[in-house]
């Protein structure tokens, strides 16, 4: 007997397959396995955010005016009534104080796009600490290093499009680093901003950056990035049933769909809550954006802010040859440092494999513990970042904590010298004992805590075996052994490219030298035969 | 007859006259006198130790002659003065002196050479006579490059801040303007014109009584405390939420 | 060490544990309830929503423990759609969690190279349908049509030249110039000598003809500070004291470090900070650089008085203002 409901679904599932053959490839993809760990959701939360951008987005471009031109305020905000101020500003501020949710969707769209860059910083984290850009998902790596770099524009453009003070002054800091530039830099700025700055155009043309060029760009990109995961299917962590040949976790339909669709609106939820109960970038209180005007405390938002911290704290340096300037003190922290970490970072993974010497596939995650140097190197990155990020709130840092701005940006100074290397020393040195401390599960079992006195006298504590999936689990990591340099033959003649082996395998040594050696069968089984 | 009439009559008006016209003069003067009087005990026991005997100043203070009364009242009345310890910044605290002590002070200073009146009420009525836009491009220009925008305050060098103006009375923040204490400069009547300063001081209460207009202020100061919240708050939340979500039900 | 050696071998998928929903039946009685909840939370946010919305004046403030004043409207919308999102969220989560199979599935992966047969039928059809073309026969044609592809190419970047002029003087030049008189910014007033005390400072401009209408891109050079010290405090070489008047010093506003406005004077060090990036400029010896990121001095503008006694700009500046640039100094 079929049903009702069964005839409508039926009628809509014939009229599509008919036309698009659809029911063999959705029937497969309704039965996709996912893997269920809360660590695969960080990236959940940069996508639901990017669509929560899109829909708080289109609300406001109803209403934002990009133009800058000039003209006198009459509305509701007393304290501003009379100034003289641009369009955009002045429309920024009809949607905060006379559009009846306005202010709301100001808000949501700020916190979304601080939730954006966030979770693609912590799900970046998680791929990098666990090694799941290895082979083959070095080219998804690249695309999500290229959403990131997109996205910090993307923000910061966004930002400066109600042109109120704070904003502008950041677009005067982006127009001084474009003029830096060597031999073009006044006319890569002078094209940018219509001639000097402010100019009148640069509002609008970066409105049409913001809504409509890079958000199609991602569009792209995340629709690449998504499909690329789809395909591959997902990674998954080392544990009993899990091999590199097979993915463990729920279908589709029903499970992951409820659980990824409900945490979509839980996303959106939060997201929005944040815009009802904390205030975000009240700009009425700025004002609109003059160049003779600055506020104490004026900072990029947060994506942006180690790239403040590295321009205060740099040296002063310029050259002068010939009549020609060329400002270090603005190229260095601006352009050069920054293109050297997202370059490194984009090509990371294939100096890893270089390093290791590792063609094959990789599906099972690793325990950051289990890869001591790359996890060291993060950990060096972060701490880096974390320094620079410290700095660029240093008169902030200053005043609440009474503090002085100069000793602050000399601890920074210093502090972004010798600290990432001593992180990276003690990072290693953690996961080092942390791979010894799973050794001793594994041989002798969890210490219970339980303390027994044996018969002769001598105090022992209970050690109770842990289950052969967790014993499964810490020892089911490969630990390769690092490249050797081909050295000279017979002959005593060094071979061809000696250098480039030389080099890799310093950095093979680097990576892989020091490992603390998993228990084999054999050795539990030794145990076994003879333990307390 | 008639020219000694003549006499009695002009001495007893002269006599009623003189009479009646000192006493008045005389306890104003005399008031006075007792107030700088006091004025000058006060300060010989509570700042001549850094000040100098002669309020000239010393090592560690700079000398009192010619700051006037104003910068007396901004200093004590705001608790600046005497200063706890030898910082860079005198900071403001409960003050020490209550007004009748302050007054003293103020009337001793203002004694040794002219300077900054204290502003009277009639002087100070922002409501009728500043204009609030005006005073907001004047705050924006002038001063939020210290102060910030917002008025929460700023850091300057090696230690010193410009401190908040929430909860600071609309007298001192008229004395501090035009006696430019501390590190702060001066800002005379003729760069600013009173009228000017009495528009800024309604600025700096309306942003003081403005509500939030979208849920907690997280401190006005921008961007540092919004993406902190970010993280915690955000991806906190949300991490705590992916646990659960990922958690085996019981 | 010890990847040659065998390892510990695969215990395969833990024994499956069943939730209490999948037993007992008053169990997923009370679960279906709990979601069921969830989703009617949902529902009463968005009533919450609604009604802040039509109802609540956008002028109210209410006074929250932990928030303070903040408007009610926002917060009654904010709140309502907020929790209205959340509820749908965790109510399917639940749902999930509890009810929907929780049993692990496993799929097989597939390796990502194509099979060896694959590989080689495809090297095969493009050699063969590519070879067809003959392109490398075809020199000519493959000469012109690059010739062809490189040239279009550039139509994109020639379309674009006018977005914007070429610099020429215009990074050179500010308003300042000889007998241009100082005024206040705001109110455009001119000032005299006497409106300055020691220890004060002024934020200047240059007087226009139409002050009402000053372009923000000349404001963007013209900006300026006046500062007054007492003239034995100045330490500077004869020719920059000539460009001073009575203590009186001029300096461009815009930082020669990256261009926010230099307006931080702390009257007793007689430093100027510029708030962005903490360079800091020491008036006395002409603003030079004593911290921080900049490299270079702000330009000092020559001042003196008119015949009215009005202060006015003894000379365009000597230099170019703001950042620095690779041609500043040809």
């Amino acid at each position: 007997m079929i049903t009702r409901r069964e005839k409508i679904a039926g009628g809509v599932a014939n009229f599509i397959d008919e036309r698009t053959g659809a029911a063999k490839w959705v029937k497969k993809n309704l039965q996709k396995v996912f893997p269920d760990h809360w660590s695969f959701m960080l990236g959940e939360i940069a996508l639901y955010s990017f669509i929560i951008l899109l829909l708080s987005g289109t609300f406001l471009t109803f209403w934002f005016v990009p133009s800058q031109e000039e003209l006198v305020y009459n509305g509701s905000y007393q304290p501003l009534n009379g100034v003289k101020m641009s369009a955009a500003y002045e429309s920024t501020l009809n949607i905060s104080f006379d559009v009846r949710g306005g202010l709301l969707m100001r808000q949501v769209h700020h916190w979304a796009a601080l939730l954006f860059l966030a979770a693609m910083v912590a799900h970046l984290m998680r791929v990098f600490f666990t090694g799941a850009f290895r082979k083959p998902r070095e080219l998804n790596w690249i695309f999500g290093v290229a959403l990131l770099t997109l996205g910090i524009v993307e923000g910061f453009l966004g930002y400066s499009l109600p042109d109120d003070l704070l904003s502008g002054t950041g677009i005067r800091i982006a127009e001084a680093i474009i003029q830096a530039i060597p031999v073009i830099g006044t006319y890569l700025a002078f094209f940018a901003f219509g001639g000097d700055f402010p100019g009148e155009l640069f509002i609008p043309r970066i409105y049409t950056v913001h809504v409509l060029l890079l958000p199609g760009i991602f569009l792209a990109l995340i629709t690449v990035h998504l499909m690329l995961v789809w395909y591959q299917k997902h990674t998954q962590y080392p544990g009993a049933g899990r091999t590199e040949k097979n993915v463990v976790g729920y279908p589709l339909l029903p499970v992951y769909m409820a659980k990824a669709g409900g945490f979509f609106f839980i996303v959106f939820g939060v997201t929005v809550l944040l815009g009802a109960f904390a205030s975000i970038n009240p700009i009425w209180i700025f004002g609109p954006y003059t160049p003779t005007q600055i506020s104490a405390g004026s900072q990029p938002d947060w994506y942006m802010g180690w790239l403040d911290g590295l321009v205060r704290m740099a040296p002063p340096l310029e050259t002068y040859l010939f009549g020609y300037t060329i400002s270090w003190n603005i190229l260095i922290p601006g352009l050069i440092v920054p293109g050297i970490i997202f370059t490194g970072m984009a090509l990371y993974p294939f100096i890893e494999a270089w390093a290791t010497g590792d063609k094959r596939e990789h599906h099972l995650l690793d325990r950051p513990r289990n890869a001591p140097t790359r996890t060291a190197i993060g950990a060096m990155s972060l701490t880096f970042m974390v320094v620079a990020l410290i700095n660029g709130g240093n008169d902030l840092i200053a005043t609440h904590f009474n503090l002085s701005i100069n000793q602050i940006m000399w601890g920074t100074r210093i502090g972004i010298i010798i600290l990432p290397p001593l992180a990276y020393v003690i990072t290693k040195r953690i996961c080092l004992s942390l791979q010894r401390y799973d050794r001793e599960l594994v041989l002798h079992g969890r210490e219970t805590g339980r303390l027994v006195m044996l018969p002769h006298g001598e105090y022992i504590e209970v050690h109770e075996p842990i289950s052969p999936e967790k014993a499964y689990q810490l020892t089911q990591h490969e630990q390769a052994l690092p490249l050797e340099a081909p050295g000279p033959d017979t002959n005593g003649v060094a071979p061809r490219g000696s250098l480039k082996s030389k080099v890799r395998a310093r950095l093979s040594k680097a990576m892989l030298g020091e490992q603390i050696a998993k228990p084999t069968a054999d050795d539990v089984k030794a145990l076994e035969g003879g333990h307390h | 007859m008639a020219p000694t009439l003549l006499v009695v009559g002009l001495f007893l008006i002269g006599g009623i006259y003189s009479i009646a016209a000192t006493p008045n003069n005389a306890t104003a003067s005399n008031a006075r006198s007792a107030l700088i009087e006091e004025g000058k005990n006060i300060f010989l026991r509570g700042c001549s130790s850094c000040h100098g005997l002669n309020a000239e100043g010393g090592k560690v203070a700079p000398s009192l002659i010619g700051v006037g009364a104003a910068s007396v009242d901004f200093q004590v009345a705001t608790g600046r003065m005497p200063m706890g310890d030898m910082s860079v910044q005198a900071m403001r605290k409960k003050p020490v002196y209550n007004a009748q002590e302050i007054a003293a002070l103020a009337a001793y200073v203002a004694s040794l050479a002219p300077g900054p009146a204290i502003p009277t009420a009639e002087q100070l009525d922002y409501e009728r006579d500043g204009n609030i836009a005006e005073g907001g491009e004047l705050f924006r220009t002038n001063c939020a490059m210290c102060h910030n925008a917002a008025a929460q305050g700023g850091a300057l060098t090696a230690g010193k801040y410009a401190p908040t103006l929430m909860g600071v009375e609309p007298v001192h923040i008229y004395e501090a303007m035009i006696t430019g204490p501390q590190a702060m400069p001066v800002f005379g009547d003729r760069a600013i014109t009173p009228e000017e300063k009495l528009s800024i001081i309604k600025w700096v209460k309306s942003v003081e009584s403005e509500g939030n207009f979208a849920g907690a202020s997280l401190g006005k100061v921008g961007p540092v405390t919004e993406g902190l919240v970010a993280w915690v708050v955000g991806i906190g939340s949300l991490i705590a939420i992916a646990v659960w979500l990922a958690t085996k039900a019981r | 060490m010890s990847n040659q050696l065998e390892p510990l071998a695969d215990p395969g998928l833990p024994h499956h544990v069943h939730r209490k929903a999948d037993t007992d039946p008053a169990a997923e009685k009370r679960a279906e309830r709990q979601v069921s909840i969830l989703f009617l939370l949902s529902t009463a946010g968005t009533l919450l929503f609604i009604y802040s919305f039509i109802w609540i004046p956008t002028d109210l403030f209410v006074f929250v423990p932990l928030l303070g004043n903040i408007n009610a409207h926002n917060l009654g919308i904010g709140a309502g759609l907020g929790f209205a999102l959340f509820f749908i969220g965790a109510g399917a989560v639940h749902w999930a969690k509890t009810l929907m199979p929780d049993e692990e599935v496993i799929a097989q992966r597939h390796q990502m190279r194509s099979s060896d047969e694959d590989r080689a039928s495809f090297v095969e059809t493009v050699k063969a349908e590519a070879g067809k073309v003959q392109l490398g026969r075809r020199s000519m044609i493959k000469r012109s049509l690059g010739l062809a592809l490189g040239l279009v190419g550039l139509s994109p970047i020639i379309l674009l030249r006018d977005l914007g002029p070429l610099p020429e003087q215009r990074l050179l030049k500010t308003t300042w110039d000889k007998g241009v008189r100082i005024v206040t910014d705001p109110g455009n007033r001119p000032m005299k000598p006497e409106d300055l005390e020691v220890g004060a400072i002024a934020h200047v401009l240059p007087q226009i003809d139409d002050p009402e209408h000053r372009k923000l891109s000349d404001i963007a050079k013209d900006a300026a500070i006046l500062i007054r010290v007492r003239p034995a405090e100045l330490k500077l070489s004869e020719e920059r004291m000539s460009w001073t008047h009575e203590g009186i010093i001029a300096f461009s506003k815009i930082c020669s470090h990256m261009g926010c406005p230099v307006a931080l004077y702390e009257q007793q060090t007689k430093h100027l900070l510029c708030p962005c990036h903490q360079s800091t400029f020491d008036v006395p010896t002409g603003a030079k650089v004593i911290f921080g990121p900049a490299a270079r001095p702000l330009p000092q503008l020559a001042i003196t008085v008119d015949s009215e006694g009005y202060l006015v700009a003894a000379a365009p500046f000597d230099e170019p203002v703001g950042p620095s640039f690779w041609e500043r100094n040809i």
